[in-house]
């Protein structure tokens, strides 16, 4: 069992990288890389809201959504399936989780809250988010794999947003070629990375 | 047609272009260009949500709390969503299929919300619906190409069409595996942009 949750999170971690293999979050990916304290702060971020709302939109899904879902509230509600409404009700979620993540932590890590700033709530639009959530229906994960999958995604986000900033930091001091500045070179950057990290594909636990 | 309408329309096509000057919504799509026939439905369904909910928006603009716009504007977004969700998984069921979430996540695609928040919040409804399909177009435009190119280099086909007979079946062509993997969309749009700011310098960073 465990050998299976390990598995899974390499693979969310590594393999199917969600910035590099997936394309998700690419916006604050490309945005908030241009220094690495500032990376950290938003891929400890992403890991916690990802970790949090994974297992909140399964059980969501599961117990109020799918087909046949809200049978447990007797016979008659067996056969509504409410899952053309999924995308409203995890947005819904994703924004609301965070907006109750940022009280809490405000209310008792503040220094946290404010290292955070304004990337805190800016998380409720990032994909990877939602994308996960997404995934999550579409492969049939369970509760624990769920978890699992959302934590791995987290932290592979983390991973590659601060190698990205790490990059980029040194990468002041090259000569660029001048339409390729900024954007241009950051892409070509990425997908040099994605390539490393295509090595850990043959990868099996 | 008006100049202002002008502007809006065909602005947003090569000297705004939504991903290449103004970094956004790079987040959903690239996953669904390693075809060509793919990246047309996903253009398709975006330049219909962005249209739709730049006039939605405008038409009710007046009347939203400044508070709370962004959790209108979500909602409004989510639901033109599930209607082009609904509406794909009905007509071109395989297509809808292959593009997995990535219909879904057109909800938190940065340039749907950005349109909404700088544009249709500030302006009446036909200039907002026009720059809907503007920055849409201009979306579809980067799409289209990396697509073409995907596809073409990668697989030797354009709309699943042989177009460079491929050497495994008797042909010349020997395809370039990477242009089908992610990394190569990356290096796709990063020559597009180089492209396009040598062409254009005033978009250069410093």
């Amino acid at each position: 069992m465990f050998e299976h949750y390990l598995s899974l999170a390499v693979k969310a971690i590594f393999v199917e990288n969600m910035a590099l293999a997936f394309f998700l979050g690419m916006c604050s990916f490309l945005a908030v890389s241009k220094k690495v304290d500032t990376a950290l702060g938003l891929g400890a971020a992403v890991t916690f809201v990802l970790t949090i709302t994974a297992p909140l939109n399964y059980l969501l899904y599961t117990f109020l959504l799918k087909e046949g879902a809200m049978s447990w509230l007797g016979p008659q509600f067996a056969s509504i399936d409410l899952s053309f409404l999924r995308f409203l009700a995890f947005i819904g979620s994703i924004a609301a989780a965070v907006q109750i993540v940022e009280m809490v932590m405000d209310k008792f890590a503040p220094a946290l809250y404010s290292a955070l700033g304004v990337f805190l709530p800016l998380i409720a639009v990032n994909c990877a988010i939602l994308g996960a959530a997404l995934f999550i229906v579409e492969r049939d994960y369970t509760l624990g794999e769920s978890t699992v999958f959302g934590l791995g995604s987290g932290i592979g986000f983390w991973l590659a947003i601060v190698a990205l900033a790490a990059l980029r930091e040194k990468m002041v001091y090259s000569n660029v070629p001048l339409g390729l500045r900024g954007l241009g070179i950051t892409f070509i950057v990425t997908g040099l990375m994605a390539i490393g990290f295509m090595a850990f594909a043959g990868i099996q636990l | 047609m008006k100049a202002a309408h002008k502007k809006a329309l065909f602005d947003p096509l090569v000297n705004d272009n939504p991903i290449a000057s103004q970094v956004l919504g790079i987040c959903s799509a690239l996953a669904v260009t390693t075809k060509l026939e793919t990246s047309v439905v996903m253009s398709l369904a975006v330049i219909a949500v962005m249209a739709l909910s730049n006039l939605s928006i405008s038409v009710i603009r007046n009347f939203i709390p400044p508070s709370i716009r962004i959790i209108v504007q979500l909602t409004i977004i989510a639901s033109l969503v599930i209607v082009t969700d609904q509406v794909l998984q009905a007509f071109v069921f395989d297509i809808s299929k292959q593009l997995s979430v990535f219909v879904g996540l057109i909800i938190t695609n940065c340039i749907v919300m950005g349109r909404a928040e700088a544009f249709a919040m500030q302006n009446p409804p036909v200039d907002s619906f026009l720059d809907g399909i503007g920055n849409g177009l201009g979306y579809s435009l980067i799409l289209l190409v990396v697509g073409f190119f995907r596809e073409l280099l990668g697989a030797g086909k354009l709309f699943g069409y042989s177009v460079m007979p491929l050497v495994t079946e008797g042909g010349w062509y020997q395809p370039n595996g990477l242009m089908v993997l992610a990394p190569g969309a990356f290096f796709l749009i990063g020559i597009f942009i180089w492209l396009l700011r040598n062409f254009k310098p005033e978009l250069r960073e410093s």
